[in-house]
């Protein structure tokens, strides 16, 4: 227990420390004097935190701050108050401060989770990830689980899924979004409007409700297995999910995979090949479809060439439910289109105003020049479009994961349903199970963001 | 000039009426459904959908449904066709229960009362040109100290238990708390993150990221779980207070984000003329910067108060009973069991009209300071 | 005594041509009886005109008195719903195929300069040349070069538009049209965006494009520009044409009232 205390005192040094070194080196930049604003950021809250910390008797550590503020002798309060109106020495001072306030309350937090978890008897570790799980997660489509992998296992597990969904939910909403942000700027007043209401209809609702609403939708909606929804005797749609038949790949096709990589690599020298014409001699090919024909093509071709060596497992009806096959549980299916559904209304509208934030004059201009239409879109609207577009999409790219934690209301085993869910109640492990739990968000956050400035800064428009 | 038969004097042409084909219904129709065969298509496709949502949906709804019964099956009794048309029925027995959650029958004029001191409330700070508006402000400032007390009780009145507060009134109190205290908050992080000074900046900056980076349930359960871990053993703090001081920090994030875009917005010879008239950092933000900063970032700040409106829902999964939570509560009695959509409908109509109006609002605001520039 | 005429072909005999070249006999551009509708509102009211290969026409007038949209309708840019508009004798109508003869032949120069922001001053030239008429990209940028010479700022032509000053934009927009040959140029108040001291460096290429026989339709408030190079200047009001003759007789001899009220007025200072 001494050992936690003395270790939490340690980090908060070390991370204050590598704060007080850049903004030094900030300071320095500026001109300001590095080793006069070292050694007063680094002496007096280093003071304080070890008073605060190493004595836990003590509860009021502000009292020796305030100390030092005021001072007993006029000398020190005429220093203070002329550094106080000294610009540079006043923001040092409220720096100071704010610091102080900082680090004591961090430590006192510290302080207070330390012996709250004493007294009841916890310990601060991550050994428990190791433990086993005890508990089944019926949906885990890349890694093997069962009740008797670890909670690390579970862990992991739950981050896939949130991440399938995220994934999943992302694609669908970004074309939905798009066909619908189209349709808003129709010409045809009915399609305009009918799209209108469904996007404030779905916008102003929460989006907790949409996925009840879904859900309930499926499970209640479609029929048992043994009376599915029957698309061929292939395809079955039922309250236990969707079953698709499972394809199984014969050694022999790896050859129609390398054709169809070959073909994607054809395509990509096509094109350079194709601009490189162009610029010579003007000529210009159909890149897009020929880029199409051929992969798809080139595919089909070795496919038939090699006897079509693909055979399905069809799922069938034993029992209950069904067997064999692949089958895409409710919970993911209502979570999947809930989510992306929610999503898309607000990618319809970021996708309008991006594209109305170009001046028509844009528009007038390439016309004016003799420019098809599509040619403006692909040239000039859409190239803007998308420096406009892109920021906010990432956004709602964001907001799409973060909403993906609401999986826990119906039962489909994402990261907080998983770790912060089963694992922190079976274990009672709930500040290490949240610190899991928020790493991954923060992680995949960052990821978004770090990709967002990257995109903003490639696609500055240069202005001098 | 010859115009057909008649010759007009230079300078004499009279205004005419446009081809009848061109405006009017007939231009309209023309332009705007039929204009090209791609246009007439889509038109043909949109009655077709609309055709074939809007009556049933309709009949569902309105029509055939019975709005006065003891039991769902009573209900789908009453129907022609079991399950045809929806059941109202339900919503109005359980009107209380969505309305109040479990605030004793007998005490329910206290909320009353609030909502009404709520509505007085928020007046003055919705519409600009109201006589006494002063007058209007200090009541708002002593509003949620009258309000907290009149919900909780005691000091005279009945105590009453914060785990019983549920339905529509807790939405709005978590709504409300959550906008009014999150505002200042949100304005100092976002004043401290374009600081000059470092620490202050970083400070704000990692606070804000922090917040933003994760769900908003995370943080519900860490108010559930963990929040009392942070505090000096023994303290007890109400689940709803937590619940408040969570969605507050997490809503102050978002708005620090809006403030900041908006306090971009405002050029940097504002605040090189504030300076020259010699006003310190606080009087020329609270006099100068701040009133046109907020001015700018409305439309921003209220689009992030219909988002935490709508969180509110998400107090159902820490066992806080919000109307949805209600919902879902009364669907677990058997007298009432299958009625989802009913329940789904009606609070889907409750947040529809709150948020609506919220955004009209928001519309508003943004034309009237367009006009204003 | 030329008065307010219906056809005007100004040949100027009796005064020794300065720096007007002698008007062609072909017409590029011919109106008759155009009428267009904003709404309800009646915005050209009965236009009839006719330009000569050659001729440098000003139009002016009061604000809202449907100038811009009278030039506009040329290349379509806006729809008339009454009259013929003949350009170059190809009638502009709803088909598809005579607008685009028609645009490939007339070129526009915008008030708000309506550069690509996203491309250099070199790649919003060589644009159109290269995915409309399919040239190569060397003789593209070639061509480009050429026109941007003659604007003179070939220096500035790997900047983007955000970095050029007012009058170096609106005289890439100028050479922009300029690459693609065209028979007419149009100009929509292509100064009133500028600051002062940038207007003169745009009216001298307008001069020159006009010394070299372009024929040119201004919608300007430069009068000294109409003084030194128009053939007519033309005065509209309300949407109809009150007025044409050539520049000095209309600067002094203005008949109708109207356009002496909106000479006194701008003429002032």
């Amino acid at each position: 227990m001494e050992d936690s205390l003395i270790l939490a005192a340690v980090l908060s040094l070390v991370v204050y420390i590598a704060i007080v070194i850049a903004s030094t080196i900030v300071a320095a930049r500026k001109g300001r004097s590095a080793i006069g604003w070292c050694i007063l950021t680094l002496i007096i809250p280093i003071a304080i935190l070890f008073v605060a910390i190493a004595a836990p008797a003590h509860t009021q550590t502000a009292t020796s701050a305030a100390h030092y503020e005021t001072g007993t002798d006029p000398g020190t309060r005429n220093l203070i108050a002329r550094l106080w109106r000294n610009q540079e020495t006043r923001s040092v001072i409220i720096q100071i401060i704010a610091l102080t306030v900082v680090f004591t309350t961090l430590a006192l937090i510290l302080r207070n989770v330390v012996i709250n978890l004493e007294g009841l008897g916890k310990e601060f570790s991550f050994k428990f990830l190791l433990y086993p799980a005890s508990y089944d997660i019926t949906f885990s489509p890349f890694i093997e689980y069962s009740s008797r992998s670890t909670h690390l296992r579970a862990a992991v597990v739950g981050i896939l899924n949130t991440l399938l969904v995220a994934a999943c939910g992302i694609v669908l909403a970004t074309v939905m979004g798009f066909i619908m942000g189209v349709l808003r700027l129709s010409t045809n007043w009915l399609v305009n409007r009918i799209v209108y209401c469904f996007l404030e209809f779905v916008r102003n609702i929460p989006v907790l409700l949409h996925i009840l609403f879904i859900h309930g939708l499926v499970v209640t909606q479609l029929p048992v297995p043994r009376q599915a929804v029957n698309f061929s005797d292939s395809f079955f749609l039922t309250n236990r999910g969707l079953f698709i038949p499972q394809p199984i790949w014969e050694p022999v096709a790896w050859v129609v995979a390398a054709v169809f990589v070959i073909s994607i690599s054809f395509v990509f020298f096509f094109r350079c090949w194709a601009k490189k014409v162009q610029d010579k001699t003007g000529r210009v090919y159909p890149v897009l479809w020929v880029s199409i024909g051929a992969i798809v093509g080139a595919t089909a071709l070795a496919f038939l060439a090699t006897g079509m060596p693909l055979s399905w497992d069809f799922p069938e009806l034993k029992g209950f439910n069904f067997k064999g096959g692949l089958s895409i549980k409710p919970e993911f299916v209502a979570l999947w289109l809930a989510l992306s559904y929610y999503t898309s209304c607000f990618i319809a509208e970021i996708v309008r105003s991006g594209i109305l934030a170009i001046s028509y004059g844009q528009t007038e201009a390439a016309a004016a020049l003799g420019m098809s239409r599509n040619r403006t879109l692909q040239l000039i609207i859409i190239p803007q479009a998308l420096r406009v577009i892109v920021p906010p999409l990432a956004s709602q790219y964001l907001n799409l994961t973060k909403n993906s934690s609401l999986a826990i209301v119906i039962g489909y085993m994402d990261v907080v349903a998983t770790v912060g869910g089963i694992t922190l109640m079976q274990t009672g492990k709930e500040m290490e199970s949240m610190i899991i739990v928020l790493l991954t968000y923060l992680t995949i956050s960052l990821v978004i963001s770090g990709f967002m400035n990257w995109y903003n800064k490639k696609t500055a428009l240069v202005e001098s | 000039m010859v115009d057909g038969a008649k010759t007009y004097e230079v300078g004499q042409h009279p205004e005419m009426a446009p081809p009848r084909s061109e405006v009017g219904v007939l231009g309209w129709v023309k332009h705007n459904l039929l204009s090209t065969p791609f246009n007439v298509v889509m038109t043909l496709l949109a009655i077709w959908f609309l055709w074939s949502v809007i009556p049933p949906l309709f009949e569902w709804i309105v029509l055939n449904s019975v709005w006065t019964a003891e039991s769902r099956k009573e209900c789908w009794d009453k129907m022609e066709v079991p399950e045809g048309a929806a059941c109202w029925a339900f919503i109005k027995d359980r009107f209380g229960l969505f309305v109040y959650g479990f605030y004793p029958a007998d005490l329910r004029w206290r909320v009353d009362l609030s909502f009404i001191l709520l509505v007085i409330a928020i007046v003055p700070v919705l519409y600009d040109n109201m006589p006494g508006r002063k007058f209007g402000l200090l009541y708002a400032v002593a509003f949620p100290f009258i309000t907290g007390w009149l919900l909780v009780g005691g000091f005279g009145l009945t105590p009453v238990e914060t785990d019983q507060f549920g339905g529509i009134m807790l939405t709005l109190i978590i709504g409300v708390t959550g906008i009014s205290f999150s505002l200042p908050i949100g304005i100092l992080l976002a004043l401290g993150r374009r600081s000059n000074m470092p620490v202050l900046r970083i400070l704000c900056v990692t606070f804000i990221e922090f917040i933003r980076g994760v769900p908003l349930i995370a943080l519900l359960f860490i108010a559930s779980t963990m929040l009392n871990f942070f505090l000096p053993p023994g303290t007890v703090f109400d689940l709803l207070v937590r619940v408040l001081i969570m969605v507050t920090l997490f809503s102050a994030a978002y708005i620090a984000e809006v403030v900041r875009g908006g306090l971009q917005g405002i050029p940097s010879g504002q605040y090189e003329a504030a300076d020259s008239l010699g006003l310190t950092y606080l009087k020329a933000h609270w006099l100068i910067i701040l009133p046109q900063a907020l001015k700018i970032s409305i439309p921003g700040i209220v689009n992030t108060f219909i988002g935490l409106y709508k969180d509110t829902t998400l107090v159902l999964i820490i066992g806080m009973l919000d109307p949805l939570g209600v919902g879902r509560a009364s669907l677990a009695d058997a007298v009432w069991a299958g009625l989802a959509r009913e329940v789904y409908l009606f609070i889907a109509l409750f947040f529809f009209i709150c948020c609506f109006s919220m955004s009209r609002y928001s519309l508003y605001l943004e034309k009237k300071l367009h006009t204003g520039h | 005594m030329p008065t307010s005429m219906t056809d005007g072909i100004a040949k100027d005999e009796t005064r020794p041509p300065t720096k007007k070249l002698t008007v062609g006999e072909e017409v590029a551009i011919k109106m008759v009886s155009v009428h267009k509708w904003f709404g309800e509102f009646h915005v050209l009211k009965d236009i009839n005109l006719t330009v000569n290969r050659g001729e440098r026409i000003v139009i002016c007038g009061p604000s809202g008195s449907g100038k811009s949209t009278l030039i506009r309708c040329i290349n379509r840019l806006e729809e008339h719903q009454k009259g013929k508009i003949i350009v170059n004798d190809v009638e502009l109508t709803g088909n598809l195929k005579n607008i685009e003869i028609i645009r490939s032949e007339v070129g526009i120069v915008f008030q708000q300069f309506n550069l690509f922001p996203h491309l250099t001053a070199l790649e919003n030239c060589s644009l159109a040349l290269i995915w409309v008429r399919n040239k190569p990209k060397v003789e593209a940028e070639e061509i480009a070069m050429k026109y941007l010479e003659r604007v003179r700022i070939p220096e500035q032509a790997a900047k983007y538009p955000g970095q050029l000053s007012g009058g170096q934009q609106q005289r890439v927009a100028i050479a922009r049209s300029l690459c693609m040959n065209p028979k007419v140029m149009l100009f929509d108040e292509p100064t009133s965006a500028l600051d002062p001291e940038m207007i003169k460096e745009v009216l001298d290429v307008m001069v020159e494009l006009a010394e070299s026989g372009m024929t040119m339709l201004c919608v300007t408030h430069e009068m000294g520009f109409a003084t030194a190079v128009a053939n007519r200047v033309i005065f509209m009001d309300f949407g109809e044409i009150i007025e044409q003759n050539e520049p000095h007789e209309f600067f002094n001899n203005p008949q109708s009232d109207r356009t002496k009220l909106f000479l006194s007025q701008i003429l002032q200072h």
